[in-house]
């Protein structure tokens, strides 16, 4: 086990190298001046753009540019924005509040999901299988912005129960985005969760703990959702990851000071820096729980081992 | 002496003189399955009795009924789509299927337990078999952690599986196909029960295992006393093992006696093809007697005896009143020796064919 947590994690430095580089490139690609961009209508004195220019290696070729910023960053530096600020005290300042609301988000996942796909499961063809169905369906079909847009409103506005915007009000003002963002991920799990109850309410061995005389809430509670827990909890790990970078949306949506709004800041001001460093952290985070899920994978089910 | 008629047409007279009341009787049993196809009528009125340190066989092909009647009879038929329509279930006199589900569920396990035909789907794979099977302490008797473990290492030990102690930690996955159906005894011998059903217990193994199997089955058969009922399609497993033998086609029992008279001189076609089907020494080279034709669909059963469209001694013209094959349900009446009945209009015929037929 040990070695195959040690080979998985020299196997994110490839990725990461190859991630950061895709990310390096289109930022270059991007049509327009940042420094032009930078000034609005107040046009800066040529020198002044030129110093700009070399302070942040623009007129270097891509190669060039991108090798400059790798090696700042094996020095630590995760470069500055146009304004001077560094990177990393960005991505200091706004971690937690993504990390927050990610985890807002994943609370809601697996409390309303698991639940709703439980009993769904449990009770197929009633009346609350259908709901779930029905909800899920509507909820998959909605785009997130869409969805964002109308809790807004109605529980924002109309029925002044959340706040629309910030974080003003501590772990309260999480809720309603963590909601939004979680939506459709908690519909997924609802699904899957239901579909694998079910399948595994038919195997053998719940026969068996059956015919063993257990009480129903064991047979069901035990012998039927730790094995139909191994694909949600795959899901809903990889799907950390997932949130963090869906997060773009809400936390403009809901002007939360996150990661996610910053990246959204940093492509309109094409800040190359920005943008490369906090999506490779997006990315890193990907892999991690990915990694993590593996491992929380062999521990659900013994019959899988990495040797 | 002479029972009533409708007892006579559901209840073969018990034939063994073991001391004691049977510990199981089954009484007019029938279960179908309502599916969006239409009803399925699986088993359709079948009685039969276990008696302490008996060893009674089922025997039939897929789709006869079999495993379905002893589901019904543990309580863990999947409802829906199956229903139980009809019957009693006697453990110890008291009915099971008429009571609570609370005390349904206290028989399972001490009272009467089981075990099935693919030990490797059958035990849950993420929990140890040492768990698996001190569960059934635990949950009936709560016992603590520790004792339940310990019973369970002596219970691997019981139906001989080396270095228990080792094992017990061990998945279901880590063990061969004999070795997991010794667990699925141990789990199911756990509580001492009075009746195993065994459903196919070694049809998933190969044949030395399954003579290893079957063996370990009749030690601890004899050493608890339980009641043994198999449920096998194999014919030569109930020739070995079993005292008595219900043979059943189409969710009915069509013959019942000792397996040394049903099996040396059938009173029924279809037991009598059976016979004719396996192979013998004697007959190398020449081609084996089949039961023509297929078994039923169970939800459209031939009118008459099910068996009429593939028995070879059908009588539909000139047959004597009640006696027409395509018209008439036969009843299992009695036949021969006393205990022995059979469903066909025509067992007496059919017993004495036989009879003349073997070299006294």
């Amino acid at each position: 086990m040990g070695r195959y947590v040690a080979r998985r994690l020299l196997l994110t430095i490839p990725v990461l190298i190859g991630a950061s580089f895709l990310i390096f490139a289109m930022v270059y690609a991007l049509p327009g001046d940042p420094i032009r961009a930078l000034a609005g209508d107040r046009p800066l004195s040529p020198a002044v753009q030129a110093a700009l220019r070399d302070e942040y290696n623009l007129d270097d070729p891509l190669w060039l540019q991108y090798a400059k910023y790798v090696w700042g960053l094996l020095q630590l530096d995760f470069g500055t924005d146009f304004s001077g600020r560094e990177v990393w005290d960005i991505i200091e300042r706004r971690l937690p509040v993504t990390a927050k609301l990610a985890l807002a988000a994943v609370i809601f996942e697996a409390l309303i999901g698991l639940a709703a796909g439980i009993l769904a499961g449990i009770r197929r063809g009633s009346f609350f299988d259908n709901l779930v169905l029905v909800t899920t369906t509507l909820i998959v079909s909605i785009p997130v912005f869409v969805l964002g847009f109308v809790a807004q409103y109605l529980f924002g506005l109309r029925i002044p129960i959340f706040p629309t915007s910030g974080i003003r009000d501590g772990w309260y003002s999480y809720l309603l985005p963590g909601l939004v963002l979680a939506s459709l991920s908690l519909a997924y799990v609802a699904r899957l969760t239901r579909t694998s109850l079910a399948e595994n309410l038919r195997q053998d061995y719940v026969r068996t703990a059956r015919a063993k005389g257990l009480k129903p809430s064991v047979v069901i509670g035990k012998h039927t959702l730790r094995n139909s827990l191994i694909p949600v909890v795959t899901f809903i790990g990889a799907d950390i990851g997932a949130l963090m970078g869906g997060a773009i949306v809400t936390e403009t949506i809901f002007n939360i000071p996150g990661l996610g709004r910053a990246v959204y800041d940093a492509v309109l001001r094409q800040e190359g820096a920005v943008v490369v460093g906090i999506v490779t952290l997006f990315v890193f985070f990907y892999i991690f729980f990915n990694l993590v899920v593996d491992i929380l994978y062999a521990l659900l089910d013994p019959r899988i081992r990495y040797d | 002496m002479i029972p009533t008629s409708t007892a006579l047409s559901q209840t073969p007279s018990s034939p063994a003189p073991l001391p004691g009341a049977p510990v199981l009787e089954v009484e007019d049993l029938s279960v179908e399955f309502r599916t969006p196809k239409g009803v399925v009528r699986a088993v359709n009125g079948i009685s039969y009795e276990v008696n302490p340190g008996e060893t009674v066989a089922i025997l039939g092909e897929s789709g006869s009924g079999k495993s379905v009647s002893v589901q019904a009879v543990m309580g863990i038929l999947d409802s829906p789509p199956g229903f139980v329509t009809g019957g009693r279930v006697l453990f110890e006199g008291r009915d099971l299927l008429g009571a609570s589900a609370e005390e349904q569920r206290a028989v399972r396990g001490p009272g009467i337990s089981m075990i099935f035909q693919d030990a490797l789907s059958s035990l849950n794979p993420v929990f140890t078999v040492g768990h698996q099977i001190a569960e059934m302490f635990r949950a009936h008797q709560g016992t603590s952690r520790k004792e339940a473990k310990e019973a369970a290492i002596e219970l691997l030990d019981r139906v001989r599986i080396p270095a228990a102690r080792e094992r017990v930690n061990a998945y279901p996955h880590q063990f061969s196909g004999g070795m997991r159906q010794r667990v699925m005894i141990a789990m199911a011998l756990a509580l001492n029960p009075k009746v195993l059903i065994a459903d196919e217990p070694t049809t998933a193994l190969d044949v030395t295992v399954q003579a290893q199997i079957m063996e370990l089955l009749k030690d601890l058969q004899r050493d608890t006393g339980m009641g043994l009922l198999l449920i096998t399609h194999d014919l030569g497993v109930v020739n070995e093992v079993a005292d008595r033998v219900l043979v059943m086609y189409a969710g009915n029992v069509v013959e019942t006696g000792t397996v040394d008279e049903v099996f040396s001189d059938p009173s029924h076609p279809y037991t009598e093809g059976l016979m004719a089907s396996v192979p013998a020494v004697e007959d190398k080279g020449k081609r084996l007697q089949p039961i023509v034709g297929t078994p039923p669909d169970l939800s459209r059963i031939p009118p008459g005896c099910s068996f009429h469209p593939r028995c070879p001694r059908r009588v539909l013209e000139g047959a004597p009143p009640g006696k027409n094959c395509q018209d008439d349900i036969p009843l299992l009446l009695p036949v021969g020796t006393a205990g022995r009945a059979s469903a066909c209009h025509y067992r007496k015929e059919v017993l004495r064919a036989r009879s003349a037929g073997t070299p006294a």
